[in-house]
């Protein structure tokens, strides 16, 4: 029996992935959705006082977006886990660090992306100054993959467990501690007039090494969970 | 085979092992209370007062050995792990899912007796100094795998998935330090050193060395007791287990 290349592989199941997030199209909303609604109840507890949410507005967006993508981790290999198609990746020929690459590329495609576009609406609805928004989008495209990839490792290890949610959110959260800080810490730079370039090229450098190493973790954790 | 890996061998061995711990854990704990109460007492009675912060400075000789426990019990934690996952031996599966919840404890003391020592001091229970944060984070760390062990029906797929958590832990541990160093600078530089200017006297140096000494042979006989009783649980089908259960005396 031959078997296709990796990169067929790839692509089938990307395409495979994309197909079924386009099929249930609502449910892919829900992070968006989740994270405008976390936005909308800091000025109802803080009051809406435009110079004390634009102070703390890149802080807000950017829990509110590692909130919403925690939850959407769930779905990263539940249907897949469910169904059995998690076992028949596992045992297959193509190195299975690819095959979870590629699952986690587009997991981001269909959570971190939407919720990059909205990010401009809910900068502007706690007033960040606009001078500050590109270094919030640049923060947020290099944030997004890195939660992205933290996140497939710890759903990797939960994979199979009933009731994960709580449990992965402690497991995810010291991972996510850094980047929130430096993400978080460029914006907050960029608003007082400092230089913000340093935490963005941490965020770069901690990409370019999860990019590589997380998918091998992550196919390890996975192996663990499923053996 | 040379000495050295046959000893290993054996020591890795159930029964063995079992014997050892049975044996050497109440000497651990005696050792550890007898110089734990000689440390007390040097540091609460002989050792002088601090110039700056008077009597309030002695919660230092429970507070610092704790938060290099806290430190140390995560690396036993991770190097351990690291065994168990490359040499899949099982004693060590157990020994590191049993350094997880010491090592916590001893975090929670860390934090506890440093926000208590915090409150006259720094005149506030909390203060997110870089220390304190990344000491938070730890103990998140150790949750972490505590959670995930005990979420896990199958007992030996559990240690080795909470292994694998530990040793992403390691790798993170250094990062968030220094994560958070960055971001506490940025903000405001750290306004109160530890000790002052003074560096440690050595009638003070003495007590907290002795203490450091009685908290990591806590820490081995503890770990000792709890990795038996794990062990005896996993292996409760077995015939070693089961002669110990009806009391057969030692298994040979």
């Amino acid at each position: 029996m031959r078997y296709g290349t990796n990169a067929s592989a790839c692509a089938a199941l990307v395409r495979r992935d994309l197909l079924l997030t386009w099929r249930r199209r609502g449910d892919a909303l829900n992070p968006v959705l989740f994270a405008v609604i976390v936005v909308v109840l800091f000025p109802l507890a803080l009051g809406p006082e435009p110079n004390q949410l634009a102070r703390i507005s890149a802080g807000i967006v950017f829990v509110a977006i590692l909130l919403a993508g925690l939850l959407a981790l769930d779905t990263l290999f539940r249907g897949d886990h469910e169904d059995g198609s998690l076992e028949q990746l596992v045992l297959s020929p193509h190195p299975l660090p690819l095959l979870l690459g590629s699952k986690i590329a587009v997991h981001w495609l269909t959570t971190g992306l939407p919720l990059i576009v909205v990010a401009p609406v809910l900068a502007e609805m706690l007033h960040l100054p606009r001078s500050v928004l590109p270094v919030l989008l640049a923060a947020l495209a290099l944030a997004t993959p890195l939660l992205s990839l933290f996140g497939a490792v710890c759903v990797a290890l939960t994979v199979g467990m009933r009731r994960s949610g709580m449990l992965l959110a402690l497991l995810v959260l010291p991972l996510y501690v850094p980047v929130l800080i430096f993400a978080a810490g460029a914006c907050n730079a960029a608003q007082s007039g400092l230089a913000y370039l340093a935490p963005l090229l941490w965020l770069g450098a901690a990409l370019a090494l999860a990019l590589v190493l997380a998918p091998l973790a992550c196919a390890a954790a996975l192996r663990i969970s499923i053996s | 085979m040379n000495t050295l890996t046959l000893w290993f061998h054996k020591f890795g061995s159930p029964p063995v092992f079992h014997r050892i711990a049975v044996r050497l854990a109440p000497w651990l704990f005696g050792f550890a209370v007898i110089c734990g109460l000689a440390a007390l007492y040097g540091g609460l009675v002989v050792a002088p007062a601090d110039y700056q912060q008077s009597d309030a400075y002695r919660i230092i000789f429970i507070h610092v050995p704790c938060a290099w426990m806290s430190l140390f019990a995560y690396f036993f934690m991770a190097a351990n792990a690291f065994i168990a996952l490359v040499w899949r031996i099982k004693i060590s599966e157990i020994l590191a899912m049993a350094s997880a919840p010491v090592g916590a404890v001893f975090t929670a003391i860390t934090l506890i007796t440093g926000s208590i020592w915090g409150k006259p001091m720094w005149g506030t229970w909390w203060t997110w100094d870089a220390r304190l944060t990344s000491e938070l984070v730890l103990l998140f760390l150790y949750l972490g795998v505590i959670g995930l062990y005990n979420a896990i029906e199958d007992r030996r797929q559990a240690a080795r998935a909470a292994a694998f958590l530990a040793l992403v832990g390691i790798v993170n541990v250094p990062i968030v330090h220094f994560s958070v160093n960055w971001w506490n600078t940025l903000h405001q530089g750290s306004t109160v050193r530890l000790l002052g200017p003074s560096r440690i006297d050595e009638s003070m140096l003495w007590p907290l060395l002795l203490m450091a000494l009685a908290t990591h042979v806590w820490f081995f006989a503890s770990v000792l007791v709890r990795a038996r009783v794990s062990l005896v649980e996993l292996e409760g089908g077995k015939e070693w287990a089961r002669e110990i259960a009806l009391g057969k005396g030692e298994p040979a």
